[in-house]
C-alpha cells in the first residue's frame, strides 16, 4: 500500500469533520476526493497532510504510521500539498519565491549562512536548478523574471504547482487547485496534473468541477458529512444512487 | 473579616471599570479581529474631557460625562474611518501597527492640550457611607452601580435589538453576515463608537479615585488586553467575567500577597495562560 | 550587471562619508546623536529580522535592549569584570534569555504574540524598575565603564567611540545581509508570507522562527550593550515600551522587511526629531500620524517606496525596449 487512511477522523468539539474514513491512494494515478460543500474533504487533507492531528485512525505512508508527524517531517518523507490560497511575496520574482521549495532538501544552517561556507553556495545553487526545473516544467519558464504582484491567477496556481513540486514528492495533494480560473485554464491544469502522473508522481485532488474529474481522475472518493459514501471509477461513480441522492439533496455546488 | 469585605468591595469597584475597558476591546475585537492597541488612549482622553467639562465648562459631573461619552465616540468613530477602514485587507502587523501611531499621537496631543501633570477630578459624591463599621464611598458605589447598569443596557441592546444583533452576527460569522446584507461599515462605526463610549465611561468613573495623567491608560489598556484573552476574544460574557477576576485577584493579591507588584498579577496570570494554551482560554477548538 | 555594480559603488560612497564625518565636522554634539543613532540601527536591525522578515512583531524589543544594557552595567559595575569580557558576555546573557522566551512566546501567533511579548516588556521593565537590590531601580546604574584601549588601538576619545560603534554596526548589516540573502533567510521569509505553506513545503516553523527570534533578541542585547558603555549610566526607562515604539517607528518608516530600511528611517527620524526640538514631547503629534499613514500608504516604508519605482521603472524599460523591437521588426 502507498498511501492508506485507516478508519481516520477528526473533529472539532462537537462537529465530526471527518469520520471514520478508510481510503487508499493509488500510486501514479490520479486520485480525486469530491462531495458537496462542506463535506469534510479538506479537512480530510489537513489530517493527511499533518496539519491537522485525526482524532482517531491512522495515516499510513509506505507501511510508516505518519498520523503523529509535523507538516513538515512529512513534507520530508515526500509528500507535497497546495492550498486554496498560495500568499506569496508579491514584490518578489517568480524565481525568488520558489527557489525555498527545495530548502527542506538542504542541510545549510545559520553558520553556513553567516560564513557563505561552501556547502551553502552548492545548496543555494541546488535550489536555484531546482526552481528553474520545476518552472520550466509548470510552464512558467517564461515568466522567472517578473514579479508575483503583476501575475494572473492561473500563473498563481502554477507557482503553488511549482513550490509543491520543488519538494521532490512522491505525491501531491492539490486542494482545489482549479479553483477560479477560465474552462480553458482549466483545462491546461489538468493537462499539467497528468504530466506529473507521467513524471511518476502521485496526484490526489479535491474538486468542485466535476466534468473535468470524471475525465482527469482514475479513481474518486466521495465524501458527504465527513463520510465515505463511495468510491470507485469515475463510472462507477457516476451510477451510484448515493452519490446521486447527496449531490441532489445536498448543497447543490457541484 | 472588616478588611477582606473592604477588600472584595475595592475588587469590584477596580473590576467594574476593567470590565467596560475590555467590553469595548473585545467588541471591536469581534467584529474587525483588531486588538487596538489605541484603546487605552481613548480611555485616557475620555478621563480628560470629562475633567475639563467640569473644571472649565462648570458642567455637572453626569453631564460631563454625557460630553465625554459623545466626543471619545465619536473620535473612535473617526478612527475607524480614516485608519482601519483602509486597512481592512491588510496583514495583521499594518493593523497593529496603525493602532500603535494612533496611541503614540492621542497620548502626545493630550499631553500637548493638558500637559504632563497628574490631575485631580472632582466629584459630587465624595460622601462617606457608613453600613455596620465598614465605610463606603459614594463614588465607588457609582462606579459598580453604574457600570452594571451600563453592562445590562448593553446586553439589552445586543440582544434585544436588530442592531444589536448585527453585531453578534457579524462577530460570530463574517461573511455570512455580508451574505444577508448587513451593512459592514454601519456596524463597525457602531461598535467603534460603543467602545468608545465604554472607554468614556470607564475612565471618568474611576479618575475621582484615581488621578488623570496622559499615560494612565498604558496600564488599563494592557490589563484589558489580558482580560479578554483570558475571556476569549470577541467574548462579551467573557470581557466582563475576566474584568471582575482580574478586579479581585489585584484587590486580593495587593493585601495578602505583595502590594509593590501588584501590577505584575496580571501579566503573570497572562503569561502563565497563554503559556499552556497558546490560543486563549475560551478558544474554539481546532484550526 | 550595472545595478549591482551603482548598488556597490552607494555602499562604498555612503561608508566612506561615515568614515569621513569626524574628519571633517568638529561638532561633538552631532557625533554623539550619530553614534546614538547607530546602536538604535542594530536594535532596529534586530526588529526588523524578526518582524520583517519573519512576520512576528514582537513588542519587548525594548526589554532586552535593557537586559543587554543591564547585563554590561551589572557585570561591570557590581561584578567588577572589566569592559570587553562583559560586552562579549552581555549580548550572550540576552541571546540566552531571549531563547527561554522565544520558546514560550512562539507558541502564540500573531496578536496573540504581540500581546504577549508586550506583556513580557512589561515585566522586563517593572523588574529593572523594582528589583532595586540588583539593578539600583529608578536611580539607575551610573558609572559604566567605556570600551578600554586594545593594546595600540586608542578606544577613549569621542572619535575613536564613533568609530567603534561604527564598526560594530558595520557588522551587523553584514551579518544581516548574509543572513537575509541565505537559505536561512529564504526560510524567514517563507514563513513571513504564509507559516502554513512553509510548513507544509517542509520547514521546521518552529525552528526558523526561534532561530529569528533568538537573533532579535541578540541585535536588541549587543545595541543595549553598547548603549550602556556609550551613555554610561543607564535607568529602567531604557526597556520601557516606548523605546519600542521609537525602534518600531524607525523600523517603519525605513522600511520594514527591507535592508536599508533601519538606517534610512532611524536616521531621518534622528534628524527630525533634532530639527523638530522645538515640539520636545510633543514629537508624536508628528510622529504618530507619519506611522500610521506610511503603514496605510507605503506598508514597506521608503525604501518600499523606492524598490517599488525601481521595479516599475525597470518593467517599463523592458516592455518599451521589447515594444521597439517588435516595431523594428515590423518595418523591416
Amino acid at each position: 500500500m502507498f498511501l492508506e487512511a485507516k478508519n481516520l477522523s477528526k473533529h472539532f468539539g462537537g462537529l465530526h469533520a471527518v469520520k471514520e474514513v478508510d481510503f487508499s491512494v493509488e500510486k501514479g494515478k490520479i486520485n480525486a476526493i469530491i462531495g458537496p460543500n462542506g463535506a469534510g474533504k479538506s479537512t480530510f487533507f489537513n489530517v493527511i497532510t499533518g496539519l491537522h492531528r485525526p482524532s482517531s485512525g491512522q495515516v499510513i505512508f509506505k507501511g510508516d504510521d505518519i498520523s503523529k508527524l509535523p507538516p513538515n517531517k512529512i513534507a520530508l518523507l515526500g509528500i507535497a500539498r497546495t492550498f486554496q490560497t498560495t500568499n506569496l511575496f508579491e514584490q518578489a520574482t517568480v524565481f525568488e519565491n520558489v527557489v525555498v521549495g527545495h530548502r527542506l532538501r538542504t542541510k545549510s544552517n545559520l553558520f553556513d549562512a553567516i560564513f557563505r561556507t561552501k556547502r551553502t553556495k552548492q545548496e543555494e545553487e541546488k535550489c536555484k536548478e531546482k526552481a528553474l526545473e520545476v518552472l520550466h516544467f509548470v510552464g512558467l519558464a517564461h515568466a522567472a523574471e517578473r514579479m508575483v504582484g503583476s501575475i494572473s491567477q492561473e500563473e498563481k496556481k502554477r507557482i503553488a504547482f511549482a513550490l509543491a513540486l520543488a519538494t521532490d514528492p512522491e505525491i501531491v495533494f492539490l486542494d482545489e487547485p482549479t479553483a477560479g480560473v477560465n474552462p480553458d485554464e482549466t483545462e491546461e491544469l489538468a493537462q499539467l496534473m497528468q504530466k506529473m502522473v507521467q513524471k511518476g508522481i502521485t496526484v490526489c485532488l479535491i474538486e468542485h468541477k466535476m466534468q473535468m474529474i470524471m475525465k482527469l481522475a482514475d479513481k474518486i472518493m466521495v465524501l458527504n458529512y465527513g463520510e465515505k459514501i463511495a468510491e470507485g471509477t469515475p463510472d462507477e461513480i457516476n451510477n451510484n444512487e448515493e452519490v446521486i441522492k447527496a449531490y441532489l439533496g445536498g448543497s447543490a455546488s457541484a | 473579616m472588616e478588611l477582606l469585605i473592604q477588600q472584595l468591595f475595592n475588587g469590584l469597584t477596580i473590576g467594574s471599570v476593567y470590565s467596560l475597558v475590555a467590553l469595548g476591546l473585545t467588541l471591536v475585537y469581534g467584529i474587525l479581529h483588531i486588538p487596538n492597541f489605541a484603546h487605552g488612549a481613548l480611555y485616557m482622553v475620555g478621563a480628560y474631557v470629562t475633567l475639563t467639562m467640569m473644571v472649565q465648562g462648570g458642567f455637572h459631573y453626569l453631564l460631563a460625562i454625557v460630553i465625554s461619552i459623545l466626543v471619545v465616540g465619536l473620535i473612535s468613530v473617526l478612527m475607524e474611518r480614516v485608519v482601519f477602514h483602509p486597512l481592512r485587507d491588510s496583514t495583521p502587523i499594518q493593523h497593529k501597527v496603525a493602532a500603535i501611531g494612533v496611541l503614540l499621537f492621542l497620548e502626545a496631543l493630550a499631553h500637548y492640550i493638558w500637559g504632563a501633570d497628574y490631575q485631580q477630578m472632582p466629584t459630587p459624591y465624595g460622601q462617606v457611607v457608613k453600613v455596620f463599621d465598614l465605610t463606603f464611598t459614594m463614588q465607588r458605589i457609582l462606579i459598580v452601580v453604574t457600570a452594571i447598569v451600563v453592562m445590562i443596557l448593553l446586553y439589552l441592546f445586543l440582544k434585544k435589538t436588530y442592531t444589536g444583533a448585527t453585531i453578534i452576527a457579524m462577530s460570530q460569522n463574517r461573511e455570512g453576515a455580508y451574505l444577508v446584507g448587513i451593512n459592514a461599515n454601519k456596524v463597525a462605526m457602531l461598535t467603534f463608537f460603543i467602545a468608545g463610549a465604554l472607554a468614556a465611561i470607564g475612565a471618568s468613573l474611576t479618575s475621582p479615585i484615581n488621578l488623570v495623567f496622559p499615560s494612565m491608560g498604558h496600564l488599563v489598556i494592557l490589563k484589558a488586553f489580558v482580560i479578554i484573552i483570558i475571556g476569549g476574544m470577541g467574548s462579551v460574557p467573557g470581557a466582563i467575567l475576566g474584568g471582575y477576576i482580574l478586579g479581585f485577584s489585584e484587590s486580593l493579591g495587593a493585601t495578602y500577597l505583595f502590594s509593590d507588584y501588584k501590577d505584575l498579577i496580571a501579566f503573570v496570570l497572562l503569561v502563565i495562560i497563554l503559556t499552556v494554551k497558546p490560543q486563549g482560554i475560551f478558544a474554539k477548538g481546532g484550526v | 550587471m550595472p545595478t549591482l555594480l551603482s548598488k556597490k559603488y552607494a555602499l562604498i560612497a555612503i561608508i566612506l562619508v561615515a568614515i569621513l564625518i569626524p574628519l571633517l565636522s568638529t561638532n561633538e554634539y552631532y557625533l554623539h546623536i550619530l553614534t546614538l543613532s547607530f546602536i538604535w540601527i542594530i536594535a532596529v536591525y534586530g526588529l526588523n529580522l524578526l518582524a520583517g522578515f519573519t512576520g512576528y512583531l514582537s513588542l519587548a524589543h525594548a526589554g532586552f535592549f535593557g537586559i543587554g544594557a543591564y547585563a554590561l552595567g551589572l557585570l561591570t559595575v557590581k561584578g567588577g569584570m572589566s569592559f570587553w569580557p562583559a560586552f562579549f558576555l552581555a549580548p550572550v546573557i540576552t541571546t540566552v534569555i531571549g531563547f527561554f522566551i522565544g520558546l514560550v512566546a512562539l507558541r502564540t501567533k500573531e496578536h496573540f504574540f504581540a500581546i504577549y511579548t508586550l506583556c513580557v516588556g512589561y515585566i522586563i521593565y517593572l523588574v529593572i524598575d523594582k528589583w532595586e537590590g540588583l539593578t539600583g531601580g529608578v536611580r539607575g546604574l551610573i558609572g559604566i565603564p567605556g570600551p578600554t584601549n586594545i593594546g595600540p588601538i586608542e578606544l577613549t576619545s569621542a572619535n575613536a567611540r564613533y568609530y567603534f560603534v561604527l564598526t560594530v554596526l558595520l557588522l551587523v548589516v553584514f551579518l544581516i545581509y548574509r543572513i537575509v540573502n541565505s537559505l536561512v533567510g529564504r526560510s524567514f521569509i517563507a514563513i513571513r508570507n504564509d507559516e502554513q505553506l512553509a510548513q507544509s513545503i517542509g520547514i521546521s516553523t518552529l525552528k526558523n522562527k526561534l532561530m529569528s527570534f533568538v537573533l532579535s533578541t541578540f541585535f536588541a542585547g549587543l545595541a543595549g550593550a553598547l548603549y550602556a558603555s556609550f551613555i554610561r549610566f543607564i535607568g529602567p526607562d531604557i526597556s520601557n515600551i516606548n523605546i519600542t515604539f521609537d525602534l518600531l517607528i524607525f523600523m517603519i518608516v525605513g522600511g520594514i522587511g527591507t535592508l536599508s530600511g533601519p538606517v534610512i528611517g532611524t536616521l531621518l527620524i534622528v534628524v527630525l526629531s533634532q530639527q523638530l526640538q522645538f515640539l520636545q514631547d510633543h514629537r508624536m503629534l508628528i510622529f504618530g500620524p507619519l506611522l500610521t499613514s506610511i503603514i496605510i500608504f507605503s506598508p514597506r516604508g521608503l525604501a518600499g517606496m523606492y524598490l517599488t519605482w525601481y521595479y516599475k521603472r525597470k518593467a517599463k524599460k523592458k516592455a518599451q525596449i521589447q515594444t521597439d523591437n517588435a516595431s523594428i521588426g515590423g518595418d523591416s
